[in-house]
């Protein structure tokens, strides 16, 4: 089953010239892991923006094609219903917070649907303490750390429990042990839940192993889609700001001296058990 | 160039977020502020131009102490890019954002122009010059922000977290532009967790920790320091967690670019190739 269709989608921001996304095309599958890549002022966002509806509800332009997301037209689809089907993560957590404490804010969402109150005291909890913020339920999210708030950010979300979440860049205010354990919660999410992701992300390091998918956009087009080891390992993508990981690059250089490699690693493990490998067959 | 002595800065919410900070940062340096969300690595930055002024303790640019001086007197010496651009645009355009604070400090109109036009075309934002700045996408804002800095040329420039929302390009291309910026004599101190770009910067590293100074040292020795690093946060770039994870085969844990962990894997290789032929 499809949670994501997009056809033949074409948008231009009003007083623009240049069509911000052109001619996409993208279906993605319920659970599926897509990673969305492509240099900043690619259409990223914009694309992220017409999955949950802000285009074309909020943000007026010219808009050709359609977005289904969940069976559903997303231009004729009021985007309080779209928000129980499609939760979205946005850069700059500040933009999306609001309330005087941390348990309002995920609150606010669920109260406006008029869930019942245990209902949503249950939802809150679990939420905070899959981001790992239950100490900070009574502050303010206001005098939060950046990465403090992107966690109520996506606490907020999570408590909507929504089909597909779509992050844009939600890791780029988190340290590096939180943005790791971010990934983590959204991983352990879409196991426990069948939840699809999109996230746009430049932190490969963190993902590469873990996508389904790598979609790569350029210039309001989608210019690649297959698998992280495709996107990776070939050079091709390194002009459109694809940043290659690390390990790729290490083993590609110990290839050439020594065939160690045969399918190139994603990430530190599989780098441990090509060498690993490489050394017990040797002692054979 | 700059000196930090003792410094405790308490936010008036009594939340403490420089706790008896004392360094030296000499003219020249590259400086990379490493540390977890709330360290204080923002607040650090703000005392550089007097932004914030220490609770306790004394902070010094170029031999002063900053309490004697205005931001307006610093921010010549010190041009500090926020992790927020949004906050510091408020003209129509692109190139009247960079033209704003060259007028205020008094460049005549053709030095303004040109400089203008330099920094724009550093930070390939030439083609937005007419723009509004809140139609730029993010990393657009963030190049902005450092077009603007950049373009009054002052002695120390801070950065506070600059790869936020930059692809590997622009990252790329912020690596090169602080390199010459640190190869012109020009101090340069960023704030970041940006692990990988700071693997590859190699600049010196103050790691911080509640608002405290908890490692100062090469980028090498810090940052394959596992266990010192989580402590902050921080995880290992991944050249150093790859080779930590081979250090029991004899392979070296303690490096951090990608061409020595390869030479250090192929030499390994080879010695027990050698080994095995004998």
């Amino acid at each position: 089953m499809e949670i994501v269709r997009i056809e033949g989608l074409t948008f231009t921001y009003s007083g623009f010239d240049t069509p911000a996304l052109s001619d996409i095309n993208l279906s993605v599958e319920e659970g599926e892991f897509v990673l969305l890549l492509g240099p900043s002022g690619c259409g990223k966002s914009t694309l992220c923006r017409c999955l949950n509806g802000l285009i074309p509800h909020f943000y007026t332009g010219k808009m050709e094609g359609k977005v289904l997301v969940a069976g559903m037209d997303v231009s004729k689809t009021p985007t309080y219903v779209l928000s129980q089907y499609v939760g979205m993560v946005f850069q700059n957590p500040e933009n999306q917070l609001f309330s005087l404490t941390v348990e309002n804010d995920v609150a606010f969402a669920l109260e406006n649907l008029g869930m019942p109150r245990d209902e949503i005291r249950r939802r809150v909890d679990f939420a905070l303490k899959a981001v790992g913020i239950e100490e900070l339920r009574k502050r303010s999210p206001f005098e939060l750390s950046g990465g403090q708030q992107q966690k109520v950010a996506i606490a907020s979300i999570l408590a909507l429990m929504p089909k597909l979440m779509v992050f844009d860049e939600p890791t780029s205010s988190l340290d590096p042990v939180s943005a790791k354990s971010i990934i983590e919660t959204i991983l352990k999410i879409r196991k426990e839940f069948g939840t699809s992701v999109i996230v746009a992300e430049h932190r490969v390091e963190l993902l590469a192993d873990k996508v389904d998918r790598v979609v790569v956009m350029h210039k309001g087009r989608i210019v690649k889609d297959g698998s992280p080891r495709e996107v990776f390992v070939s050079e091709e993508m390194i002009p459109y700001g694809v940043p290659v990981p690390k390990v790729v690059s290490m083993a590609k250089g110990v290839n050439k001296y020594f065939r160690v490699f045969n399918e190139i690693p994603l990430s530190s493990e599989e780098f441990e058990q090509g060498i690993r490998r490489f050394l017990h067959d040797k002692v054979r | 160039m700059i000196k930090f002595d003792n410094v405790t800065y308490v936010y008036p919410t009594g939340v403490k977020a420089l706790d008896g900070v004392s360094v030296e940062i000499g003219r020249g340096e590259l400086v990379a502020i490493m540390g977890e969300n709330g360290a204080g690595k923002t607040t650090f930055i703000k005392h550089l131009n007097g932004l914030l002024k220490p609770t306790s303790g004394s902070v010094y640019v170029d031999g002063k102490n900053t309490k004697t001086l205005s931001v307006a007197q610093l921010s010549k010496i010190v041009g500090v890019v926020f992790q927020n651009a949004d906050d510091m645009f408020f003209l129509p355009t692109v190139e009247e954002e960079v033209a704003f604070s060259l007028r205020n400090l008094g460049f005549s109109e053709e030095v303004v122009q040109k400089r203008v036009d330099w920094a724009l075309n550093f930070m390939e934002l030439e083609e937005y010059r007419k723009r509004s700045p809140f139609l730029l996408s993010g990393g657009e804002k963030k190049r902005l922000a450092l077009a603007i800095i950049l373009a009054w040329n002052p002695q120390v420039i801070a950065m506070d977290e600059p790869t936020v929302g930059q692809d590997s390009l622009q990252k790329e291309k912020l690596k090169e532009m602080i390199k010459q910026l640190n190869l012109q004599e020009r101090t340069v101190i960023i704030s970041t967790h940006d692990v990988e770009f700071v693997a590859e910067l190699k600049p010196r590293v103050i790691l911080m920790s509640r608002g405290r100074i908890v490692a100062d040292g090469k980028a090498d020795v810090i940052l394959t320091d596992g266990e010192l690093l989580s402590n902050c946060s921080i995880l290992m770039p991944q050249v150093a967690a790859t080779m930590s994870r081979l250090a029991d085969l004899g392979f070296n844990a303690k490096v951090i670019s990608v061409e020595e962990a390869v030479r250090n894997i192929v030499e390994g290789l080879m010695r027990f190739e050698h080994i095995r032929g004998a």
